[in-house]
């Protein structure tokens, strides 16, 4: 632009293309999750209280802090404006029980942050999903208070959480039937303790902060798939896997916890997991092939977990070790070109 | 629009692309006009793929007759180049086209005995056209010497010389020919109003072009966001063997190796030509601008180019001389807005952007995109976040990311492994990049790369 009059406008040249998806941003992304998460924290206060508010500052505050710390470590500006932290911190608050001290919600955010996803390179770099790596943590190191008695607790005004979670009432049952059953009325109280299923999905059921509502949690993952902004293939395949497995199980007679198919679909992180933790884009499949392959491994893992482990619930261990498949999903699921491979290049790539 | 597959009836389509807003309502109802007679116009010996072409013309000052031969083709890939305007040749001097070529180019100074306007248009397109009978125009064996004088070109963007497509061929015969009025590009309007303004060349060329490589029979692909087009073909084509097919409005649905698998389902191997399977393709400009050469034996000087964009006060498809400044082409539809940020020639998804106003106009030049700064990408760039949207678009099957990433890293071996070579560039990937990664750069630089390293 060496004769430009004063009066023409400046121009840029770049490489094609050059327009851009405007509604596509990695920010826009993490923002659409928490705008879709809006109804189940929304039901999480409304369940817990200030137990779930209490919660979700703590875990949004250290979140923060610890991305700016680990980013100041490496010399680099803080990237919490992609607000990928921000849903780590959710979602991690989200999966904690509502009694848990303060202490553990903190660990499990630094470790979330700073051990997931900061000690792997930032954001896109981290193997396993920040914050069921941050959860699996407080939940080994803090067996106590994360376990059933994080969750049961009397207080005035808040019935819910006297009553055991719906899964921890199943273990409890089969528990009290294998004892042999000799008092009878344990029996009875452990059956009690099964929440009707309608109460499953609004959320009138004591759990973690995040899984008690699965209507509130199908609200958001709607929004998510109308906005495509998650890979709609993951909650399809895990869901219909769970739920194909749990079905089978029911009629093969795998499960006399008095709980049906439908009562284990609808309690626990299951749909959270499938529509929110699951599909998170940096520790799931580069490919459709691939995801759907993980998300079935997803499925069919969770209800092995539930029906053969001692923990209650398996949606953690589950997407952390499939988040180890990952690589290795991807390896395999690599799309061949439409034409065939590059005549004279190596005909099997190396991921 | 909510579109259920199973319910409602959709056009034929490929797997993958994107939707970037077509834009095309700047333009798509506005008739073609003409530009004046430019006053100088620089001519490149290269508009074309392949070797440049070799300049004629002993000395400045040489008298000029509109049509002339400038540039003789070198070799088989290689065109002819005529001067578009009557005149006198000026200094001879180089030029960088927008797409980086740097090229010895022809400046002709015009005078006043050129024939300008919807004259010259009606002279080289309008008027009546043979659908039958060629036999009393010209002899079957003659047809691609014709083409090859007139220096026509893919006017699609790809300029690659037609003649060696009309040539048949015994170890690669053809047997079907498509034409490709799919225009997918956004803003670009000059195929659609061609096909409404001239639909009678375009049939006279693609039987012309049918008739010279053997090709039995003959589709015209058009996307179904072209009614009008559609129309107008479909009255030009009644009696003659073309059959129309629409294809879903979609990017990248014009490139031909997608249209060929979406009308013939044949499948281009990758690296290989549409001739490799047995078809040919033409754009519908390029046929128009066969049947010029054939019946009428005009060389290909002038072309239809749509300026448009909401950098340019007043979009417009524009008939005018190839070697004529983008600036002159920009004044004609009323200069650039204020806040204009970006020139581009071609489309803005292929698009090469233009750092001199003043370089010339070439026969592949389809367009011109002014973009404003609102239009261009504003979003920061993160890290990869492995989505796999990129790979989910690419019309090829390719993974954009990986092949990023490895050049990225100047991992080629890797790069080559993911099949880097196959890219089209057609721009899905980095279109829909949320991190905004510049993946069709980054993939071609690992092509870029891996060719250097083979012909080392």
């Amino acid at each position: 632009m060496t004769q430009q009059t004063p009066s023409e406008p400046l121009l840029q040249v770049a490489p094609s293309p050059h327009l851009h998806a405007s509604h596509l941003s990695t920010q826009r992304v993490m923002l659409d999750v928490l705008i879709a998460l809006i109804p189940v924290c929304a039901v999480s206060c409304w369940v817990f209280r200030w137990y779930a508010l209490k919660q979700l500052v703590l875990c949004e505050l250290t979140a923060l802090l610890t991305e700016t710390l680990c980013a100041a470590l490496r010399r680099r500006k803080s990237p919490v404006w992609d607000l990928s932290a921000s849903v780590t911190a959710v979602l991690l608050a989200l999966s904690l029980p509502w009694n848990a001290p303060a202490y553990i919600a903190i660990i499990a955010t630094v470790v979330a942050i700073g051990l997931g996803k900061a000690a792997f390179g930032g954001l896109g770099f981290n193997l396993f999903n920040p914050a069921m790596v941050g959860r699996a943590f407080v939940m080994l190191s803090f067996a106590r208070e994360m376990g059933a008695s994080g969750y049961v607790a009397q207080v005035p005004g808040l019935d819910v959480i006297s009553q055991a979670t719906p899964l921890t009432a199943a273990k409890q049952y089969v528990a009290a039937l294998a004892s042999g059953a000799t008092v009878a009325d344990s029996v009875q109280t452990a059956f009690q303790n099964i929440p009707p299923l309608s109460d499953l999905f609004l959320g009138i059921a004591n759990g973690s902060l995040g899984e008690t509502s699965v209507g509130a949690i199908c609200l958001g993952g709607l929004y998510l798939c109308i906005r495509k902004t998650i890979a709609r293939e993951i909650p399809v395949c895990m869901l219909l896997t769970a739920a194909a497995m749990l079905g089978l199980m029911q009629l093969l007679g795998f499960t006399d916890d008095g709980f049906g198919a439908l009562h284990h679909l609808g309690s626990g992180a299951l749909f959270l997991g499938a529509f929110f933790i699951a599909t998170d884009p940096v520790t799931s499949p580069l490919t459709r092939r691939g995801r759907c392959i993980f998300a079935a491994g997803l499925g069919a893992l969770i209800c092995l977990f539930r029906a053969l482990s001692s923990y209650p619930e398996g949606v953690m261990f589950a997407v952390l070790f499939m988040n180890a498949m990952v690589p290795l999903i991807n390896r395999y699921t690599i799309r061949k070109p439409i034409g065939g491979p590059v005549p004279g290049s190596a005909a099997s790539p190396k991921a | 629009m909510i579109a259920i597959p199973f319910l409602s009836k959709r056009h034929p389509s490929f797997q993958g692309g994107v939707h970037p807003d077509p834009q095309k309502e700047l333009t798509e109802h506005k008739p073609i006009e003409f530009l004046p007679v430019p006053q100088e116009l620089i001519v490149p010996v290269q508009q074309h793929l392949g070797r440049p072409g070799k300049n004629v013309l002993n000395h400045n000052k040489t008298p000029l007759i509109a049509g002339e031969l400038i540039a003789e083709p070198q070799g088989v890939v290689s065109a002819a180049i005529h001067t578009p305007v009557s005149g006198s040749s000026g200094l001879c001097s180089h030029v960088t086209l927008p797409n980086g070529i740097h090229v010895e180019a022809v400046a002709v100074q015009s005078n006043a005995e050129n024939l300008q306007g919807r004259a010259l248009f009606d002279e080289l397109l309008g008027g009546e056209w043979p659908k039958s009978d060629f036999e009393r125009f010209v002899r079957r064996e003659e047809i691609p010497e014709l083409v090859r004088k007139a220096g026509i070109v893919g006017q699609g963007g790809a300029t690659f010389p037609t003649a060696v497509k009309l040539t048949p061929n015994p170890q690669k015969p053809c047997d079907l020919l498509l034409l490709n009025g799919a225009e997918c590009e956004p803003y670009l309007t000059a195929d659609h109003r061609l096909m409404i303004e001239a639909p009678d060349a375009i049939v006279c060329g693609a039987l012309i072009a049918a008739l010279s490589a053997g090709c039995k029979r003959i589709v015209l692909g058009i996307e179904d966001n072209k009614p009008e087009a559609l129309h107008s073909m479909q009255r030009a084509c009644s009696g003659t063997p073309i059959e129309i097919v629409q294809v879903r409005a979609k990017y990248p649905q014009g490139g031909e190796k997608h249209l060929i698998r979406v009308i013939f389902h044949r499948v281009v191997p990758t690296c290989a030509l549409p001739l490799d399977v047995g078809v040919v393709v033409l754009n519908v400009a390029t046929a128009a601008m066969v049947a010029a050469a054939v019946i009428r034996k005009k060389p290909l000087t002038h072309r239809v180019m749509t300026v448009s964009g909401h950098g340019v006060v007043t979009p417009k498809n524009v008939f005018a001389p190839v070697g004529v400044s983008h600036r002159r082409l920009i004044d004609f539809c009323g200069g650039l807005t204020p806040d204009a940020a970006r020139v581009i020639s071609g489309g803005p998804m292929m698009g090469f952007a233009v750092g001199d106003l003043d370089s010339p106009v070439t026969k592949g030049t389809s367009g011109i995109t002014v973009l404003t700064k609102s239009d261009l990408l504003h979003q920061r760039q993160t890290a990869c976040i492995r989505c796999g949207r990129c790979i989910e678009v690419c019309p090829l099957h390719l993974m954009p990311q990986k092949i990023g990433l490895a050049a990225r890293n100047r991992a080629w071996d890797l790069a080559q492994s993911f099949q880097a070579q196959a890219c089209i560039e057609c721009g899905c990937c980095a279109y829909s990049c949320p991190a905004a990664l510049p993946l069709v750069q980054l993939i071609r630089l690992a092509k870029a790369a891996l060719r250097a390293r083979s012909t080392k």
